[in-house]
């Protein structure tokens, strides 16, 4: 059996194979699931789908999740579309969300609702450009290591965090900052056409600026061939240092924002947890859409979906929350293995056989 | 062309099953859910949510699943009657699921972490005619919404009984000549630094001292609720720093590890430690919340108003201490135990007696110290003692 690299490929052939990839992957979950616990697959298929979308409220938590999930996507697309591998995005997240609560707990109460937001989405962006900026100037003048100082910087954020939520806890001792500002919701984003409609919309603008932004622009030229190779960027004029520094400086200021709107839009409190795992589940919606915005917004929505469903089917058939775990591994294993055969195919050739 | 065609159909074979098989099973709209405290309800028409912040995994959400359990079998409720959701953590997650519970028809819905009850109480906000009852939370007085309960244990209680064991095996040890008297030092595993820890190791400390005179005790904190690592660190460290005896307030069986290895007797919480200290472990004070569940469960259906701030101890049968190891025991402990289970019961011995204890070298002046004792949770469920009693270090 021989790997045969593809030349190319047509757009049906590679949909189709991600299709049989789709269906494959449902078949083979379905099979874990008779074996594990002996429920009916379709009816657990069928919890999923209940729970992601089954009432107005559940299909809102699902956009929500979405969005969040989304816009950390889009987020890190600069970084990664110049190959400097931003695992920053947690501790970027944390940032923006720390700083979002120290202005709803120091401003909410006194300021006009609509200037506090706006100075929780400037505020968050610029710390989250900070912590962008660190490893990208360390990177760019150092030639560091800019996996590990990202990662890194999530420690760090994540202590800061900590002595955050020791500093404003309420009440005191609980280690919890619990809800800010409840009486008078200073500094929550409000509803619009429902809980979460200006989030959707914010994340909206910034998804379609950066699709803009790297696909039509200036800038998101330079950052391709940065990312193609550096020399050919030198060759070709471009200054690499200060593409670096830009492009990170945006990647953290979305990320940080994207902190803001947790915060801000949604849990209105901040912890250890506020980014929960975003920062490293988008890194893979980045590179499985391929840096293309549109199917970030797909692939999103169908982890979110996933994670939805999962937790209505842990409580229906009392399943532990492992198992849906265990359904979107497989998922993936199944979307993300399937790339290969749209790059190669294979060829079986039988020993001794005449080749043809 | 045709195989765009087919690829198409395939999708919407294939979504079409999926939304298909949703119809049939989707959740119970929340008709005739609305039922007020107040009418009384038929026990197979009550449907009852339960919010976790762990799994059956982890000794505290474990205690509660089982209450929950106890109470469906004592009610005759169907599992059809109870959705319980795990793993639900301290952030907008509990609203989530606070607000699907209430939606798929929830008369009563529960949660039980600390971290829950700002979420609870949004809720609780949005949906009047649901009760919601959260354990170890304190703002239900101060809320002022009629459906939004707390409710805890009189824990300190069980914790002054195992406080006993263990005064009573510290004398073992002065008695027999392994330690003198002024070594008699007891370390404590603690979680976090405020009052439901406080109140809890210095009801512990107290019943050791009410036998043992000479007893002191060292507290340091993990600033985690479960952490098996580092409960076995901080517990390493109390022994190499003189204790002599370690009990916990920490959810993992970290602490009782770390006791067997280094031959030292502990007192475990929640759950019956002799699993992993079979020489070592002399009992542990635990919760029965099924007691409770049942309590409050029987008053949404008998149409009685659920108390705001509830707290039962040994007198309703909701703290207890697991069985007490004939292996690690002093002589006499089980007497002793019984004399003072029954005194607490009927009202005659108060853990917080504040001729017992002094703060900085005097009594503490305070609005709950009255009749000659702290009223601990009697005017809010949730522990309030925070006072460092003289006899106690603590360090963070």
């Amino acid at each position: 059996m021989r790997m045969i690299k593809r030349g190319s490929i047509s757009r049906s052939k590679a949909l189709c194979i991600r299709l049989a990839a789709a269906v494959l992957s449902l078949l083979v979950c379905a099979i874990v699931i008779v074996a594990i616990t002996k429920q009916n697959p379709l009816e657990v298929y069928a919890g999923i789908v209940d729970g992601a979308v089954g009432t107005g409220r559940r299909l809102w938590v699902t956009i929500r999740e979405t969005i969040f999930l989304l816009i950390v996507a889009v987020g890190l697309t600069p970084a990664f579309k110049m190959r400097f591998w931003n695992i920053g995005a947690e501790g970027q997240i944390l940032m923006g969300g720390a700083v979002s609560a120290a202005v709803m707990i120091y401003l909410g109460k006194s300021l006009p609702n609509a200037l506090v937001i706006l100075l929780i989405f400037v505020s968050s962006a610029l710390i989250g450009m900070l912590w962008g900026l660190i490893p990208a100037y360390f990177k760019a003048r150092y030639n560091t290591n800019e996996t590990l100082f990202t990662l890194m910087l999530n420690y760090v954020a994540m202590q800061i965090v900590t002595f955050c939520i020791v500093y404003w806890e309420n009440p005191p001792g609980s280690n919890t900052v619990g809800v800010i500002n409840a009486a008078n919701r200073g500094g929550w984003i409000p509803p619009l056409f429902g809980t979460y409609g200006m989030c959707v919309l914010l994340v909206a603008a910034v998804t379609v600026f950066i699709a803009i932004y790297m696909n039509r622009s200036k800038h998101g030229y330079e950052i391709a061939v940065v990312g193609e190779s550096q020399n050919t960027a030198r060759y070709a004029g471009i200054n690499v240092k200060k593409v670096i520094i830009r492009t990170m400086m945006l990647s953290g200021a979305i990320c940080g924002f994207a902190g803001a709107l947790i915060v801000s839009g949604s849990s209105h409190t901040i912890s250890t947890g506020t980014a929960g795992g975003r920062g490293f589940t988008a890194i893979i919606v980045a590179w499985m859409s391929k840096f293309n915005p549109a199917i970030m917004v797909i692939v999103s929505l169908f982890l979110a979906f996933m994670q939805q469903g999962a937790i209505q089917i842990a409580s229906q058939f009392g399943l532990n929350e492992n198992a849906s775990d265990i359904i979107t591994g497989i998922i993936l294993f199944f979307l993300i293995g399937c790339e290969f055969f749209v790059n190669y195919r294979l060829e079986v050739t039988i020993k001794n056989s005449p080749k043809h | 062309m045709k195989k765009k065609v087919l690829s198409l159909l395939m999708t919407l074979v294939l979504s079409a099953g999926l939304l298909a098989g949703c119809g049939g099973n989707g959740a119970a709209p929340a008709a005739g859910g609305a039922a007020k405290a107040g009418s009384g309800t038929a026990a197979s028409d009550i449907k009852i949510g339960a919010i976790y912040i762990g799994d059956e995994n982890e000794g505290y959400t474990y205690a509660h699943m089982k209450g929950i359990d106890d109470m469906m079998s004592e009610l005759g409720l169907s599992d059809a009657q109870v959705i319980e959701k795990t793993n639900i953590p301290e952030g907008e997650e509990c609203f989530d699921a606070a607000v699907d519970l209430a939606e798929q028809g929830c008369n009563m819905i529960f949660a039980t972490s600390f971290g829950h009850e700002d979420y609870l109480l949004q809720a609780a906000a949005e949906y009047p005619d649901i009760q919601f009852l959260h354990a170890t939370g304190y703002q239900a007085a101060s809320s002022g919404l009629e459906n939004f309960h707390n409710y805890f244990t009189k824990i300190y209680e069980a914790r002054y009984v195992s406080g006993v064991v263990a005064g009573m095996k510290l004398n073992e040890m002065i008695e027999s000549g392994k330690i003198t008297a002024d070594k008699a030092k007891i370390g404590y595993v603690g979680a976090f630094p405020y009052a439901e820890v406080i109140s809890g190791f210095t009801s512990f400390f107290l019943g050791a001292r009410s036998v043992c005179e000479s007893a002191t005790m060292e507290v340091q904190y993990t600033n985690s609720w479960a952490d098996m690592s580092m409960e076995n660190e901080v517990a390493t460290k109390l022994i190499q720093g003189g204790c002599v005896l370690i009990s916990q307030h920490a959810d993992t069986t970290g602490a009782p590890t770390a006791c067997e290895a280094q031959g030292v007797p502990c007192v475990g919480y929640n759950v019956d430690m002799t699993s992993v200290a079979p020489t070592c472990a002399l009992t542990s004070s635990a919760n029965n919340w099924g007691a409770y569940y049942t309590i409050a469960v029987q008053s949404y259906l008998n149409g009685e108003t659920i108390p705001v701030d509830w707290a039962g101890g040994y007198s309703d049968g909701v703290v207890y201490i697991t069985p007490l190891n004939s292996d690690a025991i002093a002589p006499g402990t089980e007497e002793k135990v019984k004399e003072v289970e029954t005194a607490l019961a009927d009202g005659s011995l108060h853990v917080f007696d504040a001729s017992t204890f002094t703060v900085g070298g005097k009594q503490p002046e305070d609005e709950l110290i009255s009749d000659g004792y702290y009223h601990e949770s009697e005017k809010v469920s949730a522990p309030s003692f925070a006072y460092i009693i003289d006899g106690i270090t603590t360090q963070e």
